[in-house]
Formats: C-alpha cells, sequence, structure tokens
C-alpha cells in the first residue's frame, strides 16, 4: 500500500515547483541573496534587476504594465488589499461592495470583515450551474457601491463567470472591478483591458511556482485604483504593500508566468482531452453520475462529479493512491459540505457524495485511465454496500423516506 | 496517538490498521432475502447527514440469540468500519449481550478519531433500532421498517410508504 505510486490530481489545490521555475529561483537564494530595496551597492542593484524583469513577466501575462503589479504574499493578500484597501480609501464614494456567494474565503471572510465593520455587502446568489450574469450585478449596483468582487474561475468547480459583461457593467456605473483570478491564470487567456478589469489577484504555487508569493494588479489608468495598504511599514510597492520583497519568491513567480504565456496555447486543448477522457471514461460505466457546473464554461482541467448513492470519504479512502478532494462534510475539519456546491443548490446527499479532480502540466493519459479504473472499482464496491443505492435499485424514492435521522454531527 | 498503534508508514486520514482492515473487508455486507423469517431491521442517519446505516438481524425468537446479521452503510471509512466490526461482535451473541456493546467500544476498537468518534454513536443507535424492532414485532406493534415488501403494506412507514409511491410508476 505505501509502495503505489500516489496520482496527484488535485492541481487546483497546488501545483508542483517546475523545475525550470526552480533553476530560475536557486541563484537568488546563493549568491545572489540581496536585498532589493538596498540601493548602494551591487548585491541590491541585481536583485532589483531580478524583481522588475519578474514584473514585466507578470505583466506581460495578463496585458498589463509592471507598474500596476504589485507583488504579495499570495492571492489571499492580494484579495485582502484588493478589497479592504479599495473600500477604505474610496469610502468618500460609498459603503457598497458585492461579491457572489461562492468566492473563496479570501475574498468572503474578507466581506464579512467589513460587513461587521458597517460596510454593506451584497452576496449574489448563482445559478444551478455556480454562474452569475451581468444583469444580477447591475440590478445589484447603487450609487452606494463603491467596488464589485467575482473571480473568474472557482476553484471547486472550473465554472467561468462572464467577467468581461461584469467589468463593463462596472464601468457603465464608475464602480472599481476585482477579479480573483487565482484558479483562471494559466488555464485561460487574460487581458485586464479587453475583459475590463481594474483589480486582480493571482498566486504563483497554482501555476507551477513556489507557495508564499503572489501578485496584485491595480489599474494606474482609466480608471486608477490605487488601494490603501493592508501592510504598512516603508513604503515599498509604491505604497501599497511594504516589507522586504521575497526575491527569490518573485523571480519564480515570474518564471512561471513565463512559462504560461509560452505553453497556455498548447497546454490548454491538452488538459481538456485529458479531462474529457476522465469524465466520459467514468461516465459510462457508471449511472448516476453527475458534473457539478457549467459543461462547457469551465477550465479545462477540472471536473467535479456527485456519484449518487455514496460519499466521497469512502471513494477517495478506496481509491486511495489518487490524491483527489471531495466536498463532502466527512472532509472538512470543520464537518461543513462545500459552501460552494450547497450555493449552486445541490442536495445535501451530492454535496456529500462530491469529487474534484483537477489536472495540471505533469498528468499523462495512463495516470487518466488508472484513475477511471480504480473510481468505477470503488464506486461499484460502495455500492454495493450502500443501503441507498439498494433502495433506489428496487425503485424507491429516497426523498420520500423518512429518515431516523435523531443524532447530531 | 500511541506508537504501537500503526505499524504502516503512511496512516490514512488518522485512520488505524484495524479501521482500515474492517473497511477493505468488511464482515456481512448485504441484505437478507424478503421471504426470510425473524429478520428485524434498524436504519439511522440520512442522506442529508452524510450517513446512514441499515442493520438486519436475524433473531430467534425462543432463545433471542442474533443468529445472523447483515449490514449495509452509506457514509465515511469510519462510518462502513463501525458497522462492520459491530456485526461482527454481535453475531451469535444474545439480545441481552449485544445490547451492552457501546459506542465508545466500538471508538477505542477501531481507534477511532475523535471527529469521527459519531459514527460509532450511529452504529449503536442502529442496533438499537433493530432490537426496537424486534420488541415492537414481539408486542404486536406497528413496525417501523418492515421489510417484507410482498405483503399488502402497513399504514406507516417510510419503506412501506415509499413502497406505495413507487407502486405508481411504470417500471
Amino acid at each position: 500500500m505505501s509502495e503505489q505510486p500516489l496520482i496527484y490530481l488535485d492541481y487546483n489545490a497546488t501545483t508542483p515547483v517546475d523545475p525550470r521555475v526552480l533553476d530560475a529561483m536557486l541563484p537568488y537564494f546563493r549568491e545572489k541573496f540581496g536585498n532589493a530595496a538596498s540601493t548602494s551597492h551591487a548585491y541590491g542593484w541585481e536583485a532589483a534587476d531580478a524583481v522588475e524583469h519578474a514584473r514585466q513577466q507578470v505583466a506581460d501575462l495578463i496585458n498589463a504594465t509592471p507598474k500596476e503589479i504589485v507583488f504579495t504574499s499570495g492571492a489571499s493578500e492580494s484579495d485582502n488589499i484588493a478589497i479592504k484597501g479599495v473600500m477604505e480609501k474610496y469610502a468618500n464614494k460609498g459603503n457598497h461592495l458585492i461579491t457572489v456567494s461562492t468566492e473563496h474565503k479570501a475574498v468572503l471572510d474578507t466581506a464579512k470583515y467589513l460587513e461587521d465593520r458597517g460596510c454593506k455587502v451584497t452576496y449574489l446568489p448563482v445559478d444551478k450551474y455556480g454562474r452569475i450574469t451581468p444583469e444580477q450585478v447591475e440590478e445589484a449596483i447603487t450609487d452606494d457601491t463603491v467596488l464589485i468582487s467575482v473571480m473568474l474561475a472557482n476553484n471547486e468547480t472550473g465554472v467561468l463567470q462572464p467577467v468581461k459583461e461584469i467589468g463593463a457593467v462596472a464601468e457603465k456605473h464608475g464602480v472599481y472591478f476585482h477579479c480573483d483570478a487565482t484558479q483562471a491564470v494559466g488555464k485561460v487567456p487574460i487581458d485586464v483591458r479587453e475583459m475590463n478589469i481594474h483589480l486582480l489577484s493571482l498566486s504563483a504555487h497554482k501555476i507551477y511556482g513556489p507557495k508564499g508569493v503572489g501578485a496584485l494588479y491595480a489599474r494606474n489608468r482609466n480608471p486608477r485604483v490605487r488601494p490603501e495598504a493592508v501592510i504598512h511599514g516603508g513604503g515599498h510597492e509604491q505604497k501599497m504593500r511594504s516589507g522586504t520583497l521575497n526575491v527569490p519568491g518573485i523571480v519564480g513567480l515570474g518564471a512561471a508566468c513565463e512559462i504560461c504565456m509560452n505553453e497556455m496555447e498548447a497546454e490548454i486543448p491538452k488538459l481538456a482531452t485529458l479531462r474529457d477522457r476522465l469524465e466520459q471514461g467514468i461516465m459510462e460505466q457508471l449511472d448516476e453520475v453527475y458534473i457539478n457546473g457549467h459543461p462547457t464554461e469551465r477550465l479545462p482541467n477540472t471536473t467535479n462529479l456527485s456519484f449518487s448513492y455514496i460519499e466521497g470519504e469512502s471513494i477517495m479512502l478506496m481509491a486511495r493512491d489518487i490524491a483527489v478532494s471531495s466536498g463532502s462534510a466527512c472532509t472538512s475539519a470543520s464537518l461543513e459540505k462545500s459552501f460552494v456546491l450547497v450555493a449552486m443548490g445541490l442536495t445535501d446527499a451530492l454535496c456529500h457524495a462530491s469529487l474534484r479532480f483537477s489536472l495540471g502540466r505533469f498528468t499523462t493519459k495512463g495516470e487518466i485511465d488508472h484513475t477511471i479504473e480504480r473510481i468505477v472499482k470503488a464506486v461499484n464496491r460502495l455500492r454495493e454496500m450502500s443501503p441507498l443505492y439498494e433502495l433506489a435499485q428496487k425503485g424507491v424514492d429516497l426523498d420520500k423516506v423518512e429518515w431516523k435521522d435523531d443524532h447530531h454531527h | 496517538m500511541t506508537e504501537d498503534k500503526n505499524t504502516s508508514p503512511r496512516t490514512i486520514l488518522g485512520y488505524s490498521d484495524k479501521l482500515m482492515e474492517h473497511f477493505e473487508n468488511p464482515r456481512n455486507v448485504g441484505s437478507f432475502e424478503e421471504a426470510e423469517d425473524n429478520i428485524f431491521t434498524g436504519m439511522v442517519g440520512s442522506p442529508a447527514c452524510g450517513d446512514t446505516m441499515r442493520l438486519q438481524l436475524k433473531i430467534n425468537p425462543d432463545t433471542e440469540v442474533i443468529e445472523d446479521v447483515k449490514f449495509k452503510t452509506y457514509g465515511c471509512g469510519s462510518a462502513i468500519a463501525s458497522s462492520s466490526i459491530l456485526t461482527e461482535w454481535i453475531k451469535g451473541k444474545t439480545l441481552e449481550e449485544a445490547m451492552a456493546i457501546k459506542n465508545i467500544d466500538i471508538a477505542k476498537a477501531l481507534d477511532l478519531p475523535p471527529v469521527k468518534v459519531h459514527c460509532s454513536v450511529l452504529a449503536q443507535e442502529a442496533m438499537q433500532e433493530a432490537v426496537e424492532d424486534y420488541r415492537k414485532a414481539k408486542a404486536g406493534e406497528e413496525r417501523t421498517h418492515e421489510m417484507k415488501q410482498a405483503q399488502t403494506p402497513c399504514k406507516l412507514p417510510p419503506t412501506d410508504k415509499a413502497e406505495q409511491e413507487s407502486e405508481k410508476t411504470d417500471y
């Protein structure tokens, strides 16, 4: 059991550092260790040059300019700066934030934090595919609205929001638009100008870069948006984010972005083919398996499936040479179901029965085929053990059964 | 966690070897034939909860010994293992002996992580339900888990009501 290689299909959780990225970073741990803010000697200049080179690499990936890129510790921090920083800086314009019920916790918890302190927040509900419409956003805008925050791609389902249209609505009403693009970067092309995005968050460790570094894009014209800093102390990054720059990390982020830029065009269809192979391979051998999310408006590498009548953790345990994640309550530290799936209107049972497969740069066809086999086998075995499957086979409508459920989790 | 608990190099989800053994090779999985006599059923939990256990006991009415037992569980690894070990323990026991088994016995034997202890509670409740089913049958009361689907449906419950509904559809 311990000798079996673990097949990694959890790329949305994190990615391995690409060897080329690691190579780019190492000198900045070793001989090129200077502080990028040391302006008086070559150690500092060298580090500063590397940082500016990385800044250009990040900007190029999203069609921004280097002056619009702020380096942070990751997308969570970028989200915090974008939301807290904008609401504070532009408090004279209003006190209303619009976001979506399926955003990442880095956005939702930040919104809640502001809400507890008097900010008005609208959490737009999603449809059964997990999407919102630009019309919903427009309806929610008031004279008091300062910022709209909508992610480009959802981490659990891969579902894509109509970001360009939402950005257009924001601009029409003079409202800032922030897009958490953490899951989307490198998987779909992003052009912040074309997509009407004013602020954007991204993270290195989702694109084969190191953990602990990310970036915030903050537009500097048409419109100009300069969020207040969350971290103060020295005024680095145009006063938007103080602190000694993580030079090796930033170099890694830059290298990762450049690789994405060069390789995305070939990588995206490859991922889609493998993902479709996995999805179809599973669904043609099993009945009552449902895709959670939109069938086409989603990332090329993600499939979130619910396997009726059985539970997610038990599938993962039975097919434990495959690393995936689940929306089941049993797999969460807080014993709560995936709030994203709940927001999409999934029944509790289908939430508990869900698995997320997310593929990546190093996923092979062999791994996919092995995964199909293991999952199908596991599901069949667990269904044999499931009283729900037996009842369903007999034609019983499980929704009409009166369950005896006295105990509380 | 105790040192001698795990000899395998990788502990999956904090699960003990014993738990994994029951998960991989669960005992007594299945259902009794509808036509069999002296079958009493307890079903607890719900799909909404993420845990449902159905326990069936074949009880000798004269000796009140559990001659055979079958279970089916929908739930996580801990839920499945808890049901399995319970059925292993109660097979061949008298009702009294079986009812003396407490959920903490299951939790200890499997070394359940604290967050999974509720699965052992569910197993104990399933057994209590099955024994209650037997008691009701013995007392001539209406039973909530009548598994004999060939009979005319009782006035109440869950399985029977569902069967009535399904009779209306085309199969």
